[in-house]
Order: structure tokens, then C-alpha cells, then sequence
């Protein structure tokens, strides 16, 4: 019972209901500040003055030396800054030289054994999604946090009507809407050929899905949002992008899992040059295209007015 | 390989994973999410600190099946590990005490893009602090970079526009300037991993090959890192960024994102240049002028403000050059007292930031001095913390503020060169910070009858929670800091 008194008490305390010391220590009470009509007038004077003297951007010295100040000083700090750079790139190894640094056993074991290695024809993508798979998995994060930066900054849930400009559709340009008639299968099925064929040909997921969102866009702005809603809204971006990001990491942890802890991964590495090879390559190269090709698409979406 | 070596791992992927997830989880399911990764990372990580403490060296963990050059790699020593556990720990605090203000600043359906935001933070720091490889590095601060823009606005006004603006330009700018460096390293040495370019660097510096492009290179990366780091005089962006930002992003930004670029440019120094060679290129020198330079004026900015919260980060810059000053020092005991400083501003600001945010709400979300005045007694528990927080960045003993103090004035005494400054700078910028924490003290414990005299403040729990454990946290650095300053010595053992 007297427990609960007390805790009351400090709660009451904490809560600043009720002072400890009144009553019980001798308090001087400090000469209270009171604002008469003259200290306020004063008070706004002052500060009425000081911006005033701040805004007369014709006689403020201060804001005048820093405006011709910062051009020179930027311009001279960019100069030093271009010689120091070109200054030190003159003393790089010349490029081309069998015996630069850079031509050492990294790049040797890339080029002749990672085909054996990865099951990749193409090398880049054989050490971009298999030997420095983890940068990759970091860079497809980066498309992703920018995306969810841009919705943060640019998504509108209430707004007015005229704010959107949906209101011009629907598009009606004949030569547009013939023209990508035609254009987009084609720029469609050549990103997903890119896309598929990543670790046989230069190619890949980040190139593949820039097409195919290019693709996206061009039908966009040929035909308006009442078509491309039909089969792509902010809800497949998500569902989409998340599959892709999900599939990405938990292959990639598995395969990070068993490399690091000495298993074999089980995963068939299939015979170069079959579009079934290379393990993981095919399926993580899908991924990567397609959370380039949403995150493009979303960019433009949310960029006009609107988003979604 | 023992089952606990996969922890550092873990923990990335983890965070990394729940950012994705949170995608499509509201807002409330997101945050549940993010405070039990947080706490999951924290336990892996503790157990981690404990196996390498216990076997006494570090590991190095390959991310796929390919060993070192050829692949991506990880390394978790005992410094790693603790800083991973701090760096937790002060992010879920910043995160609760900060989270009425989140809620009624952020638009509800955005909720949940502040944790996704956080979740690939947390991943960024770890992967900053765990990596063994430069591009591994360059491509988590790019994650960083983002997701710390997006926390500055995603409080939607005209000034948190404006700050992201500039944190943006400034922070791209130091990655670039990183970027170029480590092009250039790769072009001198072959190599991407930071054990491979210092035995490489070793061998130019030994030689005197390349001289000239490969300090241009170590000043390149040095600059860009004390750029995103903010030391002056690259702080512009400091005041705005921190200033008008969520409270919780104020304190993670200040307490966490800085520290973690401190933390690579200690890990580049020590483990791609090589400290003697970094030593010797004299860049040391300029940033302990920088570090000087920068503990005088940020104190001098912030006894200028009007603002609280752009007070507190002025002051952070004036911490920052502390940092600076350790590192510049080129001393083994100089680097333990920055390190420790980085433990011990983490745990300091962000309890500042939050008991900031207590006081300004019980003065009618007023950031001024003058209706500040007297808030300590309208929110006592933000009052206390206030005040703990002031007197351990002055350096008040018993605080973790007077223990840096002490380790800082140590390793000057021991560097006969740089003893003088140091020192003199020193006591001169504690009088400095004395004069406005003291008096931010003063203020908010004058009696007054103000408009808000009347309107008391709820004691919020979680807040409350948060904030006394951040000053339990502070006594404990100020009090019992031989454990972690064993720990900093041990890790930079490993380091070498």
C-alpha cells in the first residue's frame, strides 16, 4: 500500500505535478523577467533592424565579400584540383603494359579458369554474380534504397486532381502509338534475350533490364496509364521487387553459407555454352533484371506528376 | 570453420534481408521487425566479441567458394565485433526514444519506408565495419550515403528538403573523391583486398616507386572520408542535417553514419596503407591541424546558435575534431583515445539529441532559448539526461566524456611534437563547449511562468526507458572504461 503511495509520488514528481521542495526548503523565488510593452517594442526593433541590415544585399559587406569570394575561391580550388589529378594520373603505369600491377594472378585466374570455375562463357559475369557475387547483391540493394528514397521524396497519397497528370490521357498520337506498336515487342524480347543470355554473350541482368524498362517507358508514353495499369501498378512493383531481392539474398546466403563453411554447394554447374548452365548465374541475372527494369519504371512513373 | 564464425555474416544478411521484406509490410509490422533484427544483430555480434575475445585473433570469412583475391571476403576481429554491439545497442535507443516524434512527423503510409531505410542502414555499418575489401567497402557507403538522405527527409518540409540537398552534394562529393583513390590504388597495386594492398604498398613505399600518385591516392581517400565524416571545415552540412531531421535521425545520423566513415579510414589506415607509410606521407599532420581547427570553431558556431538543436550539432562537430585530433596525433595511444571517443560521442549525442527533443516538447515544440526556459521541470527525465549529457561532453569525471578527455591529454603527453597544441586546444575548447552546454543547463533549470508553465508533459515510457539507459551507458563508459579500452587496444592488435 505505501509502495504504491510512493511510486504515485515519483510519478507525480516526474510528471511535474508536484514540486519536493516547495514547502519543505526555503525557496527564494528569482526576480521574475517581465515583458513591459517598451522592452517588447525594443526586442522587435532590434531584430526588425538586424534583418533588415542582413537583407540589404546591396550594402551588406559580409554577404557581399563571400558572393565574389566563393567564385574565385571555388574556381581556384577546382584548378588546383584538376592539376593535382592530372598531375598524379601522368605518374599511373601506362595503360596497356604487360607489366602493369594490375596484370597479376587475380586477373590471370579470372581468365583462365573461370569458365571451369563458374560455368560462365562470359567472364564479367562470371566475376560480378559468382566470384565477387557479394559486391552485386550490395548494388542491387543500391538500385533499391534509391527507389525507396525517390518514393519517400516524390510518392503522393492526397493530392489535388490537377496535380495528376492522368487527367490528359487518353493519349491519342498516331504516329507514337504506331510506332511503339511495333517497337516495344521487339525492344521486349531483346532485353529478356539479353537478360537470358547474360552468361553466354555480353550481357546481363543491369543491361537487360535497362532495355526492358526503356521498353516500359516507350509504351508508357505511347498508349498512358489506363493500359499500363492493367498489368503494372506500385503493388507489382513491390511484389515484384521484393521476390527478386528475396530470391537474390537467400541463394546467395546459401551459397555464401556452404562456400564459407567448406560444403559443397550441390548446385550443377551444366555444360558452358547451354542456356541452362553456370548454377546460380541464370537465376540471379533474372533478378538483377528485373528489379533494374522496375526500379526504371517506377523512377519515371513517380517523376511525372502523380506516380503510380 | 566453428559454427559461430558465420555470426558477422549473419548479421549482415539479416539486415540486409529485412530491408527487402519490409517492403511490403506496413508500417507497424516494420518497425516490430526492425527493433527485433536490431536486437538479433546485437546478440550475434556480442557472441562474436566473446569467440574472438576468447581465441584472442581475428578471422577472415569467405563470402562464396573462391579464397581471398579471387572472391569477396569478410574479417571480424574483436573491434569489429564491439563496435557492431555499440552501434546496435545506441540505434535501438535512438530509435525508441525518438518514436512518438517519428510517428506524428512521418506520414503514416511512409512508415515503413523509415525502417527499410534504417534496416539497410544497420546493414551498411556492419558491412563498413566488417569488410575486408575496398569495393565491398565503396559499394555499402553508397548504400549508406542513400538511405542516410532518405532519413533526413523523410520528415517532409522545406528544410529537411533543403539539408538532404546539401548533405547529398557534399556526402557524393567524398565518394567521389574515395572512388578516384581507390581506382588509382587498384591501378598501383592490382588488388582489392586490403591485406594483398598493403603487403603491396609496403613494397612500392620500400622502393619509393609511384611516390607521388600513390599519396596523392592516400590523400584522396582521406579527404573524401573526413568529408562524409564532417570534419571541419566539410561541416556545412552538419547544422541543417542534424537540425531539422527527426530526433531519431539526428541521433543515428550523428552518433552512427559519421562514425562508421571514421571507422573505414581507421581500417584503411591500418589495414591497406599501413600505418607507418600513412604515417609518413604527413597527411597525419594535416588532419590534426583539421581536427584542431575544427574542436575551436564548431564550439564558437555553437555558442553562436539561438537553436537547440542545431547547437547540439555544432557540438558534434567540435567532437568530430576531436576524433580527427587522435587520429592525427600518429600514435598508437593517440588512435585508442579516438576510438574511444567514437564510443563515447555515440553514446553521448545520441542521449543529447533525445533529451533534446524532451525539452523542446515540453516547451511547445519550441526550439528557441528563451521558451526553453525552465523545460527541465516541465520533463524531468529529459532534464536529468540533458544535463548528463552536457556535463560528459564538457568532461565531467564519472561521464565517458571525461575519460576520452583523459585518454586524448595522455597520448599528447606522449608525442612531444604535438603536445603543446593538443593540450593548449584541448582545455581551450572544454572551456568552449562549458560555456554553451553550461548554459543550455542553466536555462532549462530557471524557474519561470511561461505559457507552457501549465502544460505538463506525460512521461512517455519508452522515451523515458531510453534515455535513462543511454545515461546508465554513459556512467558505464565513464566509470568502468578499462574493459573497453582493452578492447580497443586488443582490436587494433589484430588489426595490424
Amino acid at each position: 500500500m505505501s509502495n504504491e503511495k510512493e511510486k504515485s509520488r515519483f510519478m507525480r514528481w516526474l510528471d511535474g505535478e508536484k514540486d519536493i521542495y516547495e514547502g519543505n526548503v526555503e525557496l527564494k523565488p528569482q526576480k521574475e523577467y517581465v515583458l513591459t510593452p517598451q522592452r517588447l517594442s525594443e526586442q522587435e526593433q532590434e531584430r526588425r533592424q538586424l534583418t533588415e541590415r542582413t537583407n540589404d544585399v546591396e550594402r551588406n559587406r559580409v554577404y557581399l565579400f563571400f558572393k565574389s569570394a566563393y567564385v574565385v575561391l571555388a574556381v581556384a580550388f577546382c584548378l588546383t584540383f584538376i592539376f593535382v589529378l592530372l598531375w598524379a594520373v601522368s605518374w599511373l603505369p601506362p595503360v596497356g603494359n604487360a607489366a602493369n600491377p594490375d596484370n597479376n594472378e587475380v586477373s590471370a585466374r579470372y581468365i583462365e579458369r573461370g569458365l571451369q570455375e563458374t560455368g560462365a562463357v562470359n567472364i564479367v559475369t562470371g566475376m560480378i554474380l559468382d566470384y565477387r557475387a557479394f559486391d552485386t547483391l550490395g548494388e542491387s540493394h543500391v538500385l533499391f534504397v534509391a527507389t525507396i528514397t525517390v518514393l519517400v521524396l516524390l510518392r503522393k497519397d492526397k493530392g489535388k486532381k490537377e496535380d495528376n497528370d492522368r487527367v490528359y490521357e487518353p493519349k491519342n498520337d498516331t504516329i507514337l502509338q504506331k510506332v511503339a506498336f511495333i517497337l516495344v515487342p521487339m525492344i521486349m524480347i531483346f532485353g529478356i534475350y539479353i537478360i537470358l543470355n547474360g552468361h553466354l554473350s555480353p550481357g546481363g541482368g543491369f543491361s537487360g533490364g535497362a532495355i526492358i524498362g526503356a521498353g516500359l517507358i516507350l509504351y508508357l508514353n505511347a498508349f498512358g496509364f489506363a493500359k499500363t495499369e492493367r498489368f503494372f501498378t506500385e503493388k507489382t512493383y513491390k511484389i515484384v521487387s521484393f521476390c527478386a531481392l528475396s530470391f537474390y539474398c537467400l541463394a546467395k546466403s546459401y551459397s555464401f553459407y556452404t562456400g564459407a563453411n567448406g560444403l559443397e554447394s550441390g548446385i550443377p554447374l551444366g555444360t558452358p555454352g547451354a542456356i541452362l548452365s553456370s548454377g546460380l548465374i541464370l537465376p540471379l541475372n533474372i533478378c538483377v533484371g528485373l528489379v533494374v527494369a522496375c526500379t526504371m519504371y517506377a523512377f519515371y512513373a513517380i517523376f511525372r506528376k502523380g506516380g503510380f | 570453420m566453428a559454427f559461430i564464425q558465420n555470426f558477422p555474416f549473419f548479421s549482415i544478411i539479416i539486415s540486409l534481408f529485412s530491408g527487402a521484406i519490409s517492403s511490403i509490410l506496413n508500417g507497424r509490422a516494420a518497425r516490430v521487425l526492425n527493433r527485433i533484427v536490431i536486437i538479433v544483430v546485437a546478440v550475434l555480434s556480442a557472441v562474436t566479441l566473446f569467440y574472438t575475445w576468447g581465441t584472442g585473433t581475428s578471422y577472415v570469412f569467405w563470402m562464396g567458394h573462391f579464397p581471398a583475391p579471387f572472391g569477396n571476403e569478410i574479417r571480424a576481429g574483436v573491434l569489429e565485433a564491439g563496435m557492431a554491439v555499440f552501434f546496435c545497442l545506441v540505434m535501438l535507443l535512438s530509435l525508441w526514444g525518438g518514436r512518438e516524434h517519428l510517428e506524428e512527423e512521418i506520414e503514416g503510409s511512409k512508415q515503413n519506408y523509415y525502417y527499410i531505410l534504417t534496416n539497410l542502414l544497420l546493414c551498411s555499418l556492419l558491412a563498413l565495419l566488417y569488410t575486408n575489401d575496398l569495393f565491398t567497402a565503396y559499394v555499402f557507403v553508397e548504400i549508406n550515403t542513400i538511405s542516410a538522405c532518405g532519413l533526413i527527409m523523410i520528415r517532409q518540409n522545406g528544410r529537411t528538403i533543403e539539408a538532404a540537398v546539401r548533405y547529398m552534394i557534399m556526402s557524393l562529393l567524398g565518394s567521389g573523391m574515395l572512388l578516384m583513390g581507390l581506382c588509382m590504388l587498384y591501378d598501383l597495386t592490382g588488388h582489392l583486398l586490403m591485406s594483398n594492398i598493403q603487403e603491396a604498398v609496403a613494397i612500392l613505399h620500400a622502393s619509393g616507386e609511384y611516390k607521388i600518385p600513390l599519396t596523392v591516392t592516400i590523400g584522396l581517400m582521406t579527404v573524401g572520408l573526413a568529408i562524409k565524416s564532417a570534419l571541419f571545415p566539410f561541416h556545412t552540412w552538419v547544422p541543417d542535417a542534424y537540425g531539422y531531421s527527426t530526433a531519431s535521425s539526428a541521433a543515428i545520423l550523428s552518433s552512427l553514419v559519421s562514425k562508421g566513415y571514421i571507422f573505414l579510414l581507421i581500417k584503411i589506415i591500418y589495414r591497406v596503407i599501413g600505418f607507418e607509410t600513412f604515417h609518413d606521407t604527413k597527411i597525419v599532420n594535416v588532419l590534426f591541424v583539421f581536427g584542431l581547427a575544427g574542436m575551436i570553431f564548431g564550439s564558437l558556431s555553437a555558442i553562436k546558435e539561438d537553436d537547440i538543436r542545431r547547437m547540439i550539432a555544432f557540438s558534434s562537430v567540435a567532437q568530430i575534431g576531436y576524433i580527427y585530433m587522435g587520429i592525427g596525433m600518429g600514435t598508437r595511444a593517440g588512435m585508442v583515445a579516438a576510438i574511444f571517443h567514437i564510443f563515447s560521442h555515440a553514446a553521448t549525442k545520441a542521449l543529447l539529441f533525445i533529451a533534446g527533443v524532451g525539452l523542446t516538447d515540453a516547451s511547445g515544440d519550441n526550439v528557441r532559448f528563451i521558451p526553453l526556459t525552465g523545460a527541465a521541470y516541465r520533463n524531468k527525465i529529459a532534464g536529468v539526461a540533458f544535463a548528463a549529457g552536457s556535463l560528459s561532453m564538457v568532461g565531467m569525471p564519472l561521464l565517458s566524456g571525461f575519460i576520452s578527455k583523459l585518454l586524448f591529454a595522455q597520448a599528447a603527453v606522449q608525442n612531444q611534437g604535438k603536445l603543446l597544441p593538443a593540450l593548449i586546444v584541448l582545455a581551450l575548447s572544454t572551456i568552449l563547449n562549458a560555456i554553451y552546454f553550461i548554459k543550455t543547463v542553466i536555462r532549462i533549470y530557471t524557474p519561470v511562468q511561461s505559457d507552457f508553465a501549465g502544460r505538463r508533459i506525460k512521461t512517455q515510457v519508452l522515451f523515458a526507458v531510453s534515455s535513462v539507459l543511454l545515461v546508465v551507458l554513459n556512467l558505464y563508459l565513464g566509470c568502468m572504461s578499462q574493459f573497453l579500452v582493452d578492447l580497443i587496444e586488443k582490436g587494433l592488435g589484430m588489426f595490424a
